[in-house]
This record gives C-alpha cells, structure tokens and sequence, in this order.
C-alpha cells in the first residue's frame, strides 16, 4: 500500500516530503485564522492532517528502503554545521506516523465535538491553534537540529496552551489549568534552553549529529554534565515524567475533549521521543548508561509514576482525571523500558508508546462522544450508558481491555515485550510491579466499565443517544486497531524494533 | 479434509455457531437447532482428529506470529484430544439439557447465553489443541472472558458480585503470577515456549530454587485448577444458571486449568526436571490440603451447589496432585480423572439443576423423600456420586487407582492415606443426599409440591441420565483410553494399555 503511495507521488513531493509535512500545516494555520466559518476550517485541518500523514507514509517508506536507513534534508541547502537539517530515521519515522495518523483521526472526529464545546466566533481560531500545535509536534520530531527542536517544542507548547484554556467554555477550570500548565511548560523549555546553551558552549555547535560527534572527545567536562542534566529535566517535564507530571491532570480534565484526545495520543510522546533521541543519539547509550547511571535514575522514576499514578487513578471520580492519572502511569511502563538501555527494553517502550496512542485516543475519543451527548465525565455519569449508547461503550471498553492488558489486544502485546525485556536482565521484582501497576488498572478501568454496563443510568428518561457517525468511525478504527494488532502484532512491533536498533545504531543517524 | 483443515474447522466452528444464534436469536426452536447441530458436527470433527492421533498423527496448524517469536499454533497430541473430546461431546449433552432447564426457568437473555457458550467452547477448543504456552494463555484467557457475562447472567446483585469476585480472581491470577511465569519460561528457554514432549525446559539448566518459583507461579497463577488460596471464585461462581455449572465449571473451565497445569508438567517442565524440583513437594502439599479441607467445607454446606463446587474443588487437586507425582502413572491417573470427573460431576450438577427446576429447592434438607417423586434423577445423582468416591465399576475408580500405584512406585506414603481420607469423606458428604431421597427415614414430611406442575423437563432428566451411563462405559474403556493417552503419558501407561490391568 505504502509502496503504491510512493510510485504514485510525484518527484517533487519525495525529495522536498521532510520539510513539507511540516510546512504545510504550518502554513495553512495562518489562512485558517482567516476563514470565516468553523466548518470549512474543520475541512482544510483535514486536508493539512492528510497531506502530513501521506508524508508521514512516504517518509516511512523512504527509510526503509534507504541502503543507510536515513533521509536527511538541509533546509536552504545550507550545509550541515551551520544550517538547519531535517533527519528522519526509523526512530522519528515511527513517532512521525503516530503523530500525524493519530492527527488525522482526531481532526475528522473533531467537528460535533468543536460544535457543541467552543463558542461560535473562536471555532476558526481553534483550527488555526490546532493546526500550529500539529504542525509544532511534527516539527519536534523530524528536526536533527537541538536548537530547532527548541523552537518547535516552544511553538506546539504556546499552542497548546491556547487550546486547552479555550475549554472554558466548557468548565471556568480551564483557566486556571492551562496557566499551571503554561508555567509549566514555560519552565521545562527553559530548563531545555538553558541545557542547549551549556552544550552549545562546550561544543560550538546546535547540530544533533554535530554535537554527538564531538562529545566524545570531552567526556567528563563539567558543562556538557549540567547541559545532560537540564535537557532532560526539561524534557521530562514535557513528557510528564514522574515526579513532573502535575499539570498533566488538570489539562487533560478541562480542556476541551478534542484536544485531550489529540494531546494524550500525541504530547507526551513527543516529548518522550525526544527525550530518547537526546539519550540514545545525542549522548549514546554508552555515556547516559554507563558513565552516569542515569538508568538507576530513570528506572525508580518509572516504575514510582506507575504504581503511584495508577493508585492516584483507583481514587478518581472523573473519568477523564482516572485516564490522565493513567497516563502519567503509563508513560511510566515506557520509560521504565528505556531505562534498562537494551535494545529489547527501547524497543519495548517503544512499542508501548504506539499502543498506548491507540488505546489512550480510542478511550479519550469514546469520552468525548459522551460529553457531547450527556455532558457530564464523572463516573457517576456513566451509569447505564452500556444501554444508551452500545457503540460507543463497546469501543470504549475495548479500548480499556487493552489498557488493561488483556491477551488479543494490543496493551497485552506491549507488556508481554515489556515482560520480556525485564526478565532478560533478571529484573523479576520489576515484572512483579508492572503486573501490580496492571492490576490497579483492572481496578480503575473495572470501575468505570461496571458503572457503564451494570449500573442502572442516573437518569432513566435519558433516551438512546449515541455519538454521531463522524465520530463512531475513526473511534471504532482505533478500537479495531488496538484488536488487530494485539492479535498480529508484527507491523508495530516491527517498527518499534527497528527504530530501537535505529536509535542505538547511532552511527546512522550520524552517517 | 486434511489435518489442518479439520483444526481451523474446530476453531472456526464455535464462530459460525455463535454468529448463527445471533442471526437466528428471535427463532428459540430454530436457535437451538443451530447450537445442536453445529455442536454434533464439532464433535465428529473431534472424534475425527482423535482417530489420527490414535493412530499416531499430530494434526498441526500454525496460522501465524502474533509478534516475532510468539505464534499462533495448534498441534493435538492425545492429552489435548481427550480434553477437547470430554469438552465437546459433553457439550451437546449440555445444550440437550441448556434447552430443558432455560425454558422451564424462564430465564432472560437466552440467546446472549448461547452466543457466550460457543465463545467459551472455543476457548477450551482453543486450550486443548494449543501447541504452545503462548497460544494456551491466549485461549485460557478467551475461557476466562467469555465465561464471565455467563456467571453474572442474572444481573442481580449477587450475581454481579459473584461476576465480580470471577473475572477479579481468575484475571488477576492469570495476569499477577501465570503471564510473569511464561515470560520467565520464555527467557529461561531460550525465546521459546513450545510444548515439547520430555519437556521444553529439561536441557535448559533452571537450578532447583529457579525452577520451584516457577512451579509455583504456574500451580498458582493457574486459577483455573482452584488450588486452595485461589479457589474461592469457583464457590461463588454458582450464582449461574446450572448448565453454566454443569458445562464449564465441572467440565471446561476448571478442566482447562488443570489440563494446563498437566500440559505445563508434562511438557514444559518434563518428568526429570519436574522431579527434580524441589518446589513440587510444596505443590503436592497444597493439592493434598486442598483435597481435604475442600471435602471438610463441602460437609458444612447445605446448598447443594454450594457443595458441589466444593467438591470439585477438592476433586481438581487430584490432577495437580497426579502431575505433581512426576511420574507416568501420576500424568495417567490425572488425565483419567479429567475425564472422570467431568462425566461424574456434570450428572450430578445436572441432576441439582433439574431438581431446582422442578421443585425450586437449593438445600439438601428440603429433599428428603423426593426421590420418590423422581426417582430418575436421583439413581443418576446416585450413580454419579459412586463415581465421585471412585467405586468400581465406575470410572472414578481408575484414576485413583493409578494415583495410588504412582504415589508407591516413588514412595509417597502421605498420598494414598489422604486420597483413602478424601473417599471416605466424599461418601460423606456425597451419599446421604440420594439416599435420604430415596429412602427416606419415617417420619420425614412430605416434601413440598412441585412448582411446575409435570415437574422437571425431560430434557434435564434426560441428560444426566446420559453422562450417568457414560461414567459406566468409561470404567470399561480403560484400556483404550489408556492406550490412546500413552504417547503423552510414558511407559506405566503404555504397561497398562499393553493388557496389565489391574
């Protein structure tokens, strides 16, 4: 499929497609500003989402096929040091398909749900953020530039920060939510900056390539150790590491539903992503495991955001809070995974964070089809709606399955490789926390499904009210993937190992 | 049809059973052909694979890799074949009697019952033939999922509480100690988890401690077989209607628990290296507890149910006891006693059932004398429970004859005391409930009327009255059976088949 995609693009389109994914939703957000009406912004979002998944695809199909199994692009033509370079390897190529598949599933569901939540006036406004948020994301992850990475990470933030405080229409608490997280994330960018900066005067240079070329040479330099430890502060931040996730909470409970679907799916992986290319690519496993242990580090934080997050999850009265605690967990299995600095415990976090996307944005969508039909999120409000609205119910209860771990979905596959790969390094005690942090999910997943399906609803006048089609079809084609592949994992698992081997091969990414 | 074929027909059937009892749920007479006649044709379809293995076949069929390493994969060898055998053609003994005892009690919901039936048959289809640890967990858990809208039928509150307890207990279990035991398994072997004959571990160099820890993640996280601490979902699972009882929790389900736990000794560990463990010991202890602790509660119940899965839970430890003995005749006696016990038990679940049926009883004190007024079903409860204690010519008797030969071929002198214990307290608390029925002592009050008026179904009398007999032909087909098992079981067994009987 992929292949026919690629004989079919025109040449243009294979030589420029690292720089057009990102300009083109950049681009069209300003134009969005300007359409008057919310419908048609809906429509062009779609078709910028598209646009990017396509390059996203041929991109992918690019690395694959390349002898080096790299795609790189100079922006300007401006030769490496000195200019600004677009590198895809397997790692991004797999991150960028998360980004902009889960982009294009959340655009085409957004409309009934943008409708009823954002005020009439701001809806284009909303597309334009959303659209400078996507662009910001993709941005992040295709750049081999660190300052650039900076720059994208800052333009996606800002967005995001608009975009979660436009759920004030919603609930007043938006405000308040999308300040903290903007304090936040102000903090973690600058905690980032200031880590490129030490590494920028030690080095004299912003290209990731560059930079990891030459740190070799200077190991044990005090500046290079205070730059390591800032970048990843900041980005630990962003990617909601324990203990750094407590704006994550709030702005997933407030913001508008589109848009905590779109972040839980996308956000944090991102930053994740990043985090692990500045680990594995920028530092080498060799430097960030071995020298400075910073695998004793990560593993306890880990292994803390999923057991006490998901016990934070167990005493939730919201179903969106329950899923936001969830996440922070289980960012936790992923990095827990990267922590172990193997090529099997990468590849299964990896793994995890393209289940995760799944299942986090088929729960976070089937929410969003409540609210838009019931209103409320708490789990009270969920009574009964295993009768109201059976469809989206059952894909919400499939997409909790795999959240659970339960064979034949996708998030059994994940822990099963995540089993595997602790297990390798004799880290039986590790297994043993990862099946307690499963339990409590089968806890505060169990919760919510038994209120859905057994508990008579709040109100029994409720008539029959199922979320519209628009949303039921990319809802259930989430719910079906996380089925698929839990049974035929091979295709995900397939990238997550190459983009493992991709990332410890650094050698790739540095020619 | 090719060996391959008549797998993915075993699996596939169940599938097309339950989508046809969808389609043809607003026709009951109609629904129920379906679930007959594609239960029959499972069952020759069965009948047809076992005939190739008896004849020395391994019918194979691998579908495909779920992830690199982990496959999907089924090859039948005659322990899975004479599990998938009791699960199917006990099953259309099943629907006959599903047919009597939903209709009389008017229950709601019949066609998702049906619909959740096939799934769980498909689940044991899917355990029996599975060629590998990966795929058994798979389709153990399919069993565990499918079974739970079946338990929590009622949709009462005690009926999701007993869902409740269920699904937390056996997910729980599967997920806590058996998925961590096959990833252990999967490391320690090499990135491999196929049942191998001799044992996929016995080359692999798991010292004694490594190896007991593992034993009893599996003996533990294999909440099926309801080895006493995790044995408490299956008293509360009672709360579902009787076939439920009768299929799955007599035959299928806890069958399949203990038939893993077969699969795992025989196959993964292997007699030596499970010999060698020291944890196995520990494991014959608990099974041992459990038989007799299970006996003593099933004496204190006066909810015949209540009783019964008791009873079945100390009969289960049989199996793990018989596999714990690491030897041929152990792996015997317990596969004997597979299926065994299935045929026993399921008579006297059904005949509780057929009881409840007609008269609305539950307590064992409130049938006295009703024997009278049916005695078919009481000479079947009757005949069912001498099974049980294990008098010849019943089938029970085998398989604790064998155990008991396994126990003193490696000088086990606690065994046999506690399976002799275990008789007699089955006589216990087996035996006054036919005959107090039958004969009751004078002075017994009438018991009350029936609440139907032609009392129980036919159908349901008719069924137990079935497996009645089969525990009859079972004692019988020993030799057979024991030969068609003795590829699996070694040597004794082959001695047995050979014309050494007893």
């Amino acid at each position: 499929m992929i292949e026919a995609l690629y004989t079919a693009a025109p040449a243009w389109a294979i030589q420029h497609a690292a720089p057009l994914l990102v300009m083109v939703p950049l681009f069209l957000a300003p134009m969005l500003a300007l359409v008057p009406s919310g419908r048609i912004a809906w429509l062009i979002s779609i078709i910028g989402t598209t646009i990017s998944f396509l390059f996203a695809l041929i991109l992918l199909y690019l690395v694959q096929t390349s002898p080096v199994g790299v795609v790189d692009y100079e922006i300007g033509r401006w030769p490496v040091p000195i200019g600004i370079e677009y590198r895809v390897d397997a790692l991004n190529a797999m991150i960028l398909l998360v980004v902009t598949s889960i982009g294009l599933l959340a655009s085409v569901f957004s409309w009934p749900t943008v409708a009823a939540e954002i005020r009439k006036e701001k809806r284009p406004f909303f597309y334009s953020a959303f659209m400078v948020c996507f662009a910001g994301l993709n941005g992040v992850t295709i750049t081999g530039d660190a300052f650039n990475l900076f720059v994208f990470l800052e333009i996606s933030s800002i967005s995001t920060y608009v975009l979660v405080s436009l759920g004030a229409g919603r609930d007043r608490r938006a405000l308040p939510a999308a300040f903290n997280y903007l304090i936040m994330g102000t903090i973690g960018a600058s905690f980032y900056i200031i880590g490129i900066g030490f590494l920028y005067a030690a080095t004299g240079t912003l290209n990731m390539g560059d930079i990891a070329s030459k740190l070799p040479e200077l190991a044990g330099n005090r500046s290079v150790l205070a730059g390591f430890a800032f970048i990843l502060v900041g980005l630990g931040l962003k990617a909601a590491m324990w203990p750094l996730h407590q704006w994550l909470p709030d702005a997933y409970s407030y913001s508008p539903s589109f848009v905590t679907m779109f972040l839980s799916a996308t956000a944090t992986k991102v930053a994740l992503y990043a985090l692990i290319r500045f680990l594995f690519t920028v530092f080498q496993p060799q430097f960030a495991f071995e020298q400075t242990a910073f695998g004793m580090l990560l593993m306890p934080l880990g292994i803390a955001a999923m057991v006490v997050c998901s016990f934070q999850a167990v005493f939730q009265t919201d179903v969106r809070r329950t899923l936001a605690y969830s996440s922070v967990a289980q960012v936790g299995y992923m990095i827990l995974g990267v922590s172990l600095g193997t090529t099997a415990g990468l590849s299964a976090g990896l793994f995890h964070l393209l289940n995760h996307a799944m299942m986090k944005g088929a729960l976070f969508m089937a929410v969003a089809g409540v609210v838009l039909s019931y209103q409320g999120t708490t789990i009270r409000d969920f009574a009964g709606l295993g009768r109201s609205a059976p469809w989206t119910m059952t894909a919400f209860a499939i997409a909790a399955l795999s959240l659970i771990g339960v064979p034949l979905t996708a998030g059994f596959q994940s822990k099963l490789q995540l089993g595997f790969a602790l297990f390798d390094q004799g880290l039986w005690w590790a297994v043993a926390l990862v099946v307690f942090s499963s339990f409590l999910a089968v806890i505060y997943m169990g919760r919510i499904l038994e209120a859905v399906f057994f508990k008579p609803p709040l109100n029994p006048r409720k008539a029959r009210k199922e979320a519209p089609v628009i949303l039921l079809v990319p809802l259930w084609i989430l719910a079906l993937a996380n089925i698929y592949f839990g049974i035929a994992a091979k295709f995900p698992l397939d990238l997550a190992r190459s983009a493992a081997a991709a990332a410890f091969g650094g050698e790739a990414f540095l020619k | 049809m090719t060996p391959d074929m008549m797998i993915a027909a075993v699996l596939i059937l169940p599938l097309l059973i339950a989508a046809g009892i969808a389609a043809t749920g607003w026709l009951p007479n109609l629904r129920e052909g379906v679930t007959f006649v594609g239960a029959g044709l499972l069952f020759a379809i069965v009948i047809m694979l076992s005939l190739q293995v008896a004849a020395g076949g391994r019918p194979e069929l691998y579908i495909g890799e779920a992830a690199p390493g982990l496959e999907f994969a089924f090859k039948l060898e005659p322990l899975g074949a004479l599990f998938a055998l009791v699960a199917s053609g006990l099953w259309i003994v099943n629907s006959l009697y599903s047919v009597g005892y939903m209709r009389g009690n008017r229950e709601r919901n019949q066609t998702r019952f049906y619909i959740c039936f096939a799934f769980a048959i498909l689940g044991a289809m899917g355990v029996a033939m599975s060629a590998n640890l990966f795929t058994l967990f798979v389709f153990y858990e399919v069993l565990t999922l499918s079974t739970y809208p079946l338990v929590a039928h009622k949709g009462d509150a005690a009926a999701q509480r007993g869902g409740r307890i269920y699904l937390l207990t056996l997910l729980g279990t599967s997920i806590g100690l058996f998925l961590p035991a096959v990833m252990w398994t999967w490391v320690l072997a090499g990135h491999n988890l196929d049942f191998v004959q001799g044992g996929l571990l016995a080359h692999a160099h798991v010292s004694p401690a490594v190896a007991s820890a593992l034993l009893i993640l599996f003996a533990f996280g294999i909440g099926k077989a309801a080895l006493m601490p995790v044995h408490f979902w299956l008293p509360n699972a009672m709360v579902a209607p009787t076939p439920v009882s009768a299929l799955l929790h007599a035959v299928a389900v806890v069958k399949a628990g203990v038939f893993t736990i077969m699969k795992v000794s025989i196959f993964i560990f292997g007699p030596d290296l499970l010999d060698a463990t020291p944890g196995r010991e520990f494991v014959m202890w608990v099974a041992c507890f459990t038989m007799i602790v299970g006996s003593l509660i099933a004496l204190t119940k006066d909810n015949l149910k209540a009783r019964l899965a008791y009873s079945t839970i100390a009969q289960l430890s049989y199996i793990v006891a018989g596999a714990m003995l690491a030897n041929s005749s152990g792996f015997l006696g317990g596969s004997l006693q597979i299926a065994a016990h299935a045929a026993g038990k399921m008579t006297l679940f059904m005949c509780a059932g057929a009881i409840y049926v007609a008269t609305g009883a539950t307590n064992i004190s409130d049938m006295k004398g009703l024997g009278r007024k049916m005695p078919l079903v009481f000479i079947a409860f009757l005949i069912g429970s001498l099974s049980i204690i294990g008098i010849p010519p019943l089938a029970g008797a085998w398989p604790k004859y064998e155990l008991m030969q396994g126990a003193i071929d490696r000088g086990n002198a606690y065994l046999p005391i506690v399976l002799i214990v275990s008789s007699l307290l089955n006589i216990a608390y087996l035996l006054p409930i036919p005959f107090l029925a039958l004969m009751p002592p004078p002075g017994t009050k009438e018991p009350k009327p029936f609440k139907r008026p032609d009392g129980a179904p036919m159908p349901t009398v008719l069924a137990p009255l079935i497996t009645a007999l089969l525990c009859l032909i079972l004692f019988f087909a020993v030799g057979p059976v024991s030969d068609f098992l003795a590829p699996s079981m070694g040597d004794r067994a082959a001695a047995v088949a050979a014309g050494g009987l007893p």
